[in-house]
């Protein structure tokens, strides 16, 4: 592939932020000291009566969120995904999901890529932790174009929604006129027949350059990218298992409870279907530079690669 | 409504509060009862609320940061007309809107679900400073119990409420000092109460929960402080008004029995049989 631009989906969360807040009075921000590193500082200085530093406390800013929403507005909680999906947990389910308000988390620095802080930052578990809440939405946008339109669509979406944004700057992948992100609908991003991958996040372009390597060899993989895992898109993913058969979900998430777990429900239910997961393999992280890590824990297009080629073979 | 008026109300909240427990078979009538005073006291002289509107957009705002005494808000609300007086014996029951804990998407009048303890001192700072951030009259009122000041959020929210001066929240604390598992003192002291909320830039106003006089001062006091929120720590009594329930922890989270349920209704008939001849 030729070399494309890179941008950290966080980095297009708050520049979103600020251009809606532009637009909608009632959007508000909330941060728990971390607006520099969330981006949230983007919209503070356009927007620093709407931006509320909550200081470092996850849990009350995440009730906050949940009574500026039931007095009519549309918060935006901003921290990492560790506290946001997981120190949070109990907020977000009780005060948030439980009343369906409309509070939108806007977790950033999720997954391995967060790099050198390590496991105690990387949060490998969020979209399972959030997936299981009734009512909540689940988005992991794949780059700037589309996490942008992700925070879009939260924001006209009635009800809680968990947006989840890397650190890592990503390359941009949706620049084309034909892109459209629609809630719960994946998009086909290559035709293939002999297996199809889908992926989500950062994982989406990695799974585009390992289909590249495969189609050389003359092994022809679609690729979906599902930027909404819940709700799912079903109807596209039974599809492609009636028409490809195998199926690989590639995340950067636990294989437990995230993307691959949601297709396995999917497919059992509806048209069982070989399907290899590639995610972490249920351990915790370490530090390290990003490229590295995802290198490390096979989450590159080269990993990617391989393991679909042990899996075919 | 006059201090007879709201006494005679009272002991008609905790009658509906012990009939609720009662036909529920579970539920928590010792931290109802001790707070059905300040119940009474918000919904029938203090808020401004509508219970044929009870979304009108510039009502006061009541978030029952202690949940498990939802039998407490449910039988003021029914008494205040929100919803019929006789829903209160389907309490708990498969299909009932009444919830064992407050939830705001089915009881009309119920600002915010709750029940987990702790949390719900955050979301009324929320809605306060959202009442702040749009120049809006409508104050905000959180009840809280004693035993959950043991809770880190309880602190987390007290500290952002008092830096963000918001003199349009009212936090209220029972301080009917017992948990379920003894004397709040013994199981892990929050005490000094009113040093902490104090250290936190609240103002402090102690008050007699189970006494109109002193709630009506002490509202009134919360009312004309400007630049800081309010606490009032409220001094109750575990079980008012049902002699056997009184200042007993055994009587947090259970149900009366026929016979118990019969002694209790009769102690509080006679009570508004006295107030009556007042």
């Amino acid at each position: 592939m030729p070399e494309i631009k890179k941008i950290a989906t966080r980095e297009s969360y708050g520049k979103a932020l600020a251009e809606l807040g532009a637009k909608y009075d009632n959007l508000v921000v909330l941060d728990a000291d971390l607006a520099g590193a969330t981006k949230t500082d983007t919209f503070m200085k356009v927007f620093p009566e709407r931006h509320i530093d909550c200081g470092i406390a996850e849990a009350n800013m995440t009730g906050i969120g949940a009574g500026l929403a039931a007095a009519g507005k549309v918060p935006f909680i901003s921290t990492f995904a560790m506290f946001a999906a997981g120190r949070s947990f109990e907020q977000v389910r009780n005060s948030i999901g439980y009343p369906h308000l409309n509070v939108k988390i806007g977790a950033t620095h999720a997954g391995i890529s967060v790099g050198e802080d390590g496991a105690s930052h990387q949060c490998n578990e969020d979209i399972a932790l959030m997936r299981v809440i009734p009512g909540m939405t689940v988005i992991n946008p794949s780059d700037d174009i589309e996490a942008k339109a992700a925070v879009e669509a939260a924001y006209h979406h009635e009800g809680p929604v968990y947006l989840r944004f890397g650190r890592l700057a990503v390359p941009v992948i949706n620049d084309n006129p034909d892109y459209k992100f629609e809630l719960g609908k994946g998009i086909v991003l290559r035709e293939g027949k002999d297996l199809t991958i889908i992926a989500t996040g950062l994982e989406v372009y990695e799974s585009l350059v390992a289909a590249e390597k495969l189609a050389a060899e003359g092994i022809e993989a679609r690729v979906i990218n599902i930027h909404t895992i819940k709700p799912l898109d079903e109807e596209l993913i039974i599809k492609a298992a009636k028409e490809t058969g195998k199926i690989v979900t590639v995340e950067e998430h636990s294989v437990i409870g995230g993307l691959g777990s949601a297709v396995c429900d999917c497919l059992a239910a509806n048209v069982p279907t070989k399907v290899l997961k590639i995610g972490i393999n249920d351990v915790f992280g370490e530090s390290g530079p990003a490229k590295e890590l995802l290198a490390k824990y096979g989450l590159d297009a080269e990993g990617i690669y391989k393991k679909i080629k042990d899996f075919l073979a | 409504m006059e201090k007879l008026e709201l006494q005679k109300m009272a002991n008609e909240i905790r009658k509906g509060i012990v009939t609720a427990v009662y036909n529920a078979k579970s539920g928590h009538p010792g931290g109802s009862l001790s707070a059905a005073d300040i119940f009474t006291y918000l919904y029938f002289k203090e808020m401004n609320i509508d219970p044929k509107n009870p979304k009108k957009e510039d009502r006061d705002r009541f978030v029952l940061s202690k949940g498990h005494v939802a039998p407490g808000l449910y039988s003021t609300l029914a008494n205040r007309g929100f919803f019929p007086v006789e829903d209160l014996k389907t309490l708990r029951h498969v299909g009932s809107y009444l919830q064992g804990h407050p939830d705001m998407k089915h009881i009309p009048g119920v600002d915010m679900s709750s029940g987990s303890l702790g949390q719900g001192l955050s979301v009324a700072v929320g809605m306060a400073l959202s009442a702040k951030m749009d120049n809006k009259s409508y104050r905000v009122y959180a009840l809280t119990g004693d035993g959950e000041l043991q809770e880190g959020q309880i602190w987390e929210a007290a500290m952002f409420a008092g830096h963000r001066k918001l003199d349009n929240l009212v936090v209220i604390v029972d301080n009917n000092n017992l948990q379920i598992d003894g004397c709040i003192s013994d199981v892990c002291s929050p005490y000094p109460i009113d040093k902490k909320f104090e250290a936190f830039n609240f103002h402090v106003i102690n008050a007699d929960a189970n006494d109109f006089d002193s709630l009506e001062a002490a509202f009134k006091e919360a009312r004309e402080t400007k630049g800081m929120p309010s606490v009032i720590i409220a001094k109750s009594i575990k079980g008012k008004g049902v002699s056997f329930m009184q200042n007993k922890a055994s009587w947090h989270g259970k149900a009366p029995n026929d016979e118990e349920y019969e002694i209790a209704m009769k102690e509080l008939e006679k009570a508004g049989e006295e107030l009556c001849q007042k």
